[in-house]
């Protein structure tokens, strides 16, 4: 088992490399002087020039890419200059609260997926089924930013039970209590979509496991349905099932983009989107690397996971 | 649309299957996603002739007017443009966006798809290589990247969304070309000497269109989510020019003071998602009915019971006695009568073999005894088992429970597929004990490694571990048999188990359970086809042939002087050690299919003595001589 996660873990590095590849290529595309993409259009010729020779932009493509990927090692991923502070101290700062919130949004639709997918499987055709299968188009239709917009409307100006906002930093200020509280809303929406996708791949994978011999096996030798169902059923569905959450990690961590605006959460994908608008694209190049090397991880763990359930794949 | 009814009744005429098309408006829900899409689709075409305010001409005087209001049906914005003229301009854009976005991805991820298909080798892994690190990244993740690199806007936020995709379709396009590449009809192409581009585009291409169809169908509600999203995040369409992102956008700033501005929008996106992605799954389902998940029906704890009278309570000290058992399997207005009324007694520690081709409803008999037929599509329709003086078609389900792996122990045929792959063997084995044994863990390990021993698993403590992949067949037959051994049943229903084993390993296993058998008195059922095995197994034999019981008698017997005419024809399919002069005849002709069966004698067509009578009604079971039967009106042997 250690054997087959050290052979993984050294599989990410070239995943991890071509990925930087990407995100700098990203950057060498920009049309134009990058000095003066970064700097806006109203940088002085001097600063302009000063950063070229900073970035190291009069050498060739290729020796750039590895002073930055040198760069990148020691933590050192530039400067934002539009909030005067290193680009690595602000993305890891409010990755942290993406984290936070991306994973409660993990947990929520891992658990409620399952449970609706396998209720749904159990009642084929009866009402649970038919209400989940409804409520899973619904889920993979709406968009998550205007769900959020009416869970405000609802809980936080009608019912005036959640704050619509104001959450300011993850660590310290109200306590665990006031975390869950500001947490709540935005984890919901976020899980929504995930929540329909693994409720719908877990309903079609128990009802490929209910038809395997191995069933009936369980079935002839006097278990009772309950354990063919939670035990024998849903470990054989795990096994197709967990890659499903793995890849959710990747449409949970990119959702908050939206979650994050709309709640005004201090995570990576507000950052991201300002950014943008403010071209600051050093600050875009950190965020987008981060979050990407982390969705590299999450699809790891959910690699081992699969291990760990299917004795076959070790 | 005129055409619908008289179409439909052309397609029932033939008999033929419906056209796609008749397939996707049958399913009621791709039909009312499909009204609501036309609707939606037709507004939106006809937004430039509808008498609508202009979308763009601000009004401060009749600012955030809520909807119903005079002269704006849906209300003002914040500017005092009417809402319902930009919501239907704004889902003119949203809809040219989403399936621009969709039509680049698809032709892009295709041609990527074909030419890696295709080619092969270096040039395969190469572009597959960029695909999985496109897929590395979080799905909106890079369309942000690419947004930031090309700078906000609409056309580069439909090229980022497209960028994004591109992979689903080279993906779904690569696999299908891969397959289809190697096939004979392309071989032959280039054997004729058609170019490359020529062979991937005409021959290649119009087998995977289904393909590349499906995945846009269930792609372009997303691509249509995701540009709004994008233009919602102020990265996508500018003001002036409005999508129904943007309007979201604009209007969650007024979210406390005038929701209505935020909301309708978005139900807009909401409802044409849904209803796209309603056709979506329909056609996905019509054009790749595999891909469709669980439509086909998973079977419950038990098969379905509907018999319209009960046999009486027998009156004999058999394990098992079985009276006029019929199951059936419906699928669509078809009714396979696959048993059709069975009558079998097994005394205690006899061992009985049911002998038939494949087809002719050993296994399904076998399996209805305790109710192990799937329904759907099986159902019991008539007859009566008796085990331990109960009526088992009548038990519940928790007493049904109680005697499946307890007083009757089933055996399958293939154990890789019976045994559960995530399981050790040790733990199937304690499962079945401690479902009907008050053991505690430790007990009832060591219990299965005395089990394990008993089949003869050389170093059983250690294969207690292992699982089920990791032995060879033969062991895992034997770890199915010492399963049903845990629980000392008094039958043993064993479904052709040496059927998927060499025949080394069939020999020792048939020795395992004969003297398995002996020395625990357990009565045994042996479902075979062959009947070598039978000679060296069973006290008795029944021959089944279309669902039913055609002979049976004590099996030295019925192998000396077969009566039934198909009998013979079986043992004559038997080859003999040290006679290869012995012809073997492979007889002729096929069983009648179970749906279809003549009112007669179903062998008649295959049998070489048939007469005209044996076709004209039902031919019973009768007895010839003590403890054998036979269904025919000229019996081999005895004189008519």
């Amino acid at each position: 088992m250690w054997i087959y996660i050290g052979k993984r873990l050294i599989a990410t590095v070239p995943i991890l490399l071509g990925l930087s590849v990407i995100v700098f290529g990203m950057m060498a595309l920009i049309p134009g002087d990058p000095a003066t993409a970064i700097l806006g259009s109203y940088a002085t010729p001097e600063n302009v020039e000063r950063l070229n020779s900073q970035l190291g932009l009069d050498k060739p493509l290729v020796e750039q890419y590895f002073i930055w990927l040198g760069n990148l090692l020691q933590g050192d991923m530039g400067r934002s200059y539009a909030l005067n502070r290193p680009v690595a101290d602000e993305v890891f700062e409010r990755f942290g609260a993406t984290l936070v919130l991306a994973g409660a949004s993990l947990i929520l639709c891992s658990i409620f997926g399952l449970i609706a997918g396998i209720a749904a499987a159990v009642r084929q055709f009866g009402w649970t089924d038919r209400i989940v299968t409804f409520l899973v188009l619904i889920g993979i239709s709406t968009p998550s930013f205007w769900l959020g917009l009416l869970l405000i409307m609802l809980f936080a100006v009608e019912l005036q039970w959640l704050p619509a906002s104001g959450m300011f930093a993850i660590y310290g200020g109200g306590g665990p209590l006031d975390l869950l509280r500001h947490l709540a809303m935005p984890a919901v929406t976020l899980a929504v979509v995930a929540t329909a996708v693994i409720a719908r791949l877990t309903r079609a994978a128990m009802l490929e496991v209910l038809r395997q011999d191995y069933i009936r096996t369980a079935r002839a030798k006097g278990v009772s349905e309950r354990r063919v169902i939670y035990r024998h059923a849903f470990k054989a569905a795990l096994v197709s099932v967990i890659p499903v959450i793995g890849i959710q990690a990747g449409f949970v961590l990119g959702g908050a983009v939206y979650i994050e605006t709309v709640f005004q959460w201090p995570g990576i994908g507000r950052m991201l989107v300002n950014a943008i608008s403010t071209r600051d694209l050093l600050l875009v190049q950190g965020g987008v690397l981060v979050v990407a090397a982390s969705y590299v991880f999450f699809n790891l763990i959910a690699d081992v996971a699969q291990t760990i359930v299917d004795p076959r794949l070790r | 649309m005129v055409a619908l009814p008289f179409t439909a009744g052309k397609a029932a005429d033939r008999g033929g299957r419906p056209s796609p098309f008749q397939l996707l408006i049958a399913n009621r829900l791709s039909a009312a996603g499909l009204a609501i899409l036309a609707l939606i689709v037709t507004l939106a075409f006809l937004t430039p002739i509808l008498p609508l305010p202009d979308p763009d001409i601000t009004d401060p005087a009749r600012r955030l007017l809520t909807p119903g209001a005079d002269g704006h049906l849906l209300g003002t914005d914040h500017l005092g443009r009417d809402l319902l003229s930009r919501l239907l301009w704004g889902t003119r854009v949203s809809i040219v966006v989403g399936l621009s976005a969709t039509l680049i991805a698809a032709i892009v991820g295709s041609l990527i798809g074909l030419t890696a298909g295709y080619a092969g080798g270096r040039t395969d892994s190469v572009l597959m290589r960029g695909i999985d690190l496109v897929m590395a990244f979080p799905y909106i993740l890079l369309a942000l990247g690419i947004v930031a690199v090309l700078g906000p806007g609409l056309l580069n936020a439909l090229y980022a969304i497209a960028v994004v995709n591109i992979p689903f379709f080279a993906r779904n396009i690569r696999g299908m070309t891969l397959g289809l590449s190697r096939r004979e009809f392309v071989d032959a192409a280039r054997l004729s000497g058609a170019s490359h581009p020529a062979i991937l585009f005409g021959d290649v291409l119009p087998n995977v269109l289904p393909t590349i169809v499906v995945t846009m169908s269930t792609t372009v509600g997303w691509m249509i989510l995701e540009t709004a999203g994008l233009s919602f995040l102020g990265l996508g369409a500018q003001p002036p020019q409005a999508d129904l992102g943007s309007m979201l956008g604009e209007g969650r700033k007024l979210l406390f003071t005038a929701p209505h501005v935020s909301v309708i929008p978005g139900l807009m996106i909401f409802v044409l998602v849904m209803s796209i992605n309603l056709v979506g799954d329909g056609i996905r389902d019509v054009l790749d009915p595999r891909l469709k998940s669980g439509a086909l029906a998973a079977p419950g704890a038990a098969t379905a019971v509907k018999r319209e009278t009960v046999p009486e309570k027998p009156a004999t000290g058999a394990v098992l006695s079985v009276e006029g058992l019929s199951t059936r399997f419906q699928t669509g207005s078809r009714v396979y009568k696959a048993v059709g009324g069975v009558d079998l007694d097994l005394a205690p520690g006899e061992r009985v073999g049911l002998v038939g081709e494949s087809g002719s409803g050993k296994s399904v008999t076998a399996l209805s005894l305790l109710r192990l037929v799937p329904t759907p599509p099986g159902t019991i329709t008539a007859g009566r088992v008796t085990i331990g003086g109960e009526d088992q078609l009548g038990a519940s389900v928790e007493d049904l429970r109680r005697l499946r792996g307890g007083q009757v122990a089933y055996v399958f045929q293939d154990p890789l597929t019976t045994l559960h792959p995530l399981f050790t063997v040790g733990q199937q084995i304690v499962e079945a004990l401690q479902a009907h044994q008050p053991l505690s863990r430790r007990q009832a390990e060591a219990r299965a490694i005395e089990l394990l021993e008993r089949v003869q698993i050389p170093s059983a403590k250690a294969r207690f571990e292992a699982y089920p992949h990791e032995l060879s067949g033969g062991m895992r037959q034997r770890v199915c048999i010492a399963m049903a051994l845990a629980n000392d049943p008094e039958l043993i229903i064993a479904d052709e188990p040496t059927t998927a084993l060499d025949v080394t390993v069939q020999a020792q296993v048939l020795k395992l359970m004969r003297g398995l058998s002996e020395a625990q008195g357990s009565a045994v059922l042996f479902i075979t086809h062959d009947f070598g095995v039978v000679s060296e197994l069973c006290d008795r034999v029944a021959v089944m042939y279309a669902g039913r019981i055609v002979e049976i008698g004590p099996t030295q017997d019925v192998l000396d002087t077969p009566a039934h005419p198909y009998t013979r024809k079986l043992i004559d399919c038997v080859p003999v050690l040290g006679q290869p002069e012995r012809r073997l005849d492979a007889i002729e002709g096929l069983p009648p299919p179970v749906d279809r069966l003549p009112p007669g004698c179903a062998f008649a067509e295959r049998c070489p003595i048939a007469e005209p009578r044996c076709r004209e009604s039902e031919i019973s079971l009768n007895g010839l001589s003590a403890g054998r039967a036979v269904r025919c009106i000229k019996p081999h042997g005895v004189a008519s």
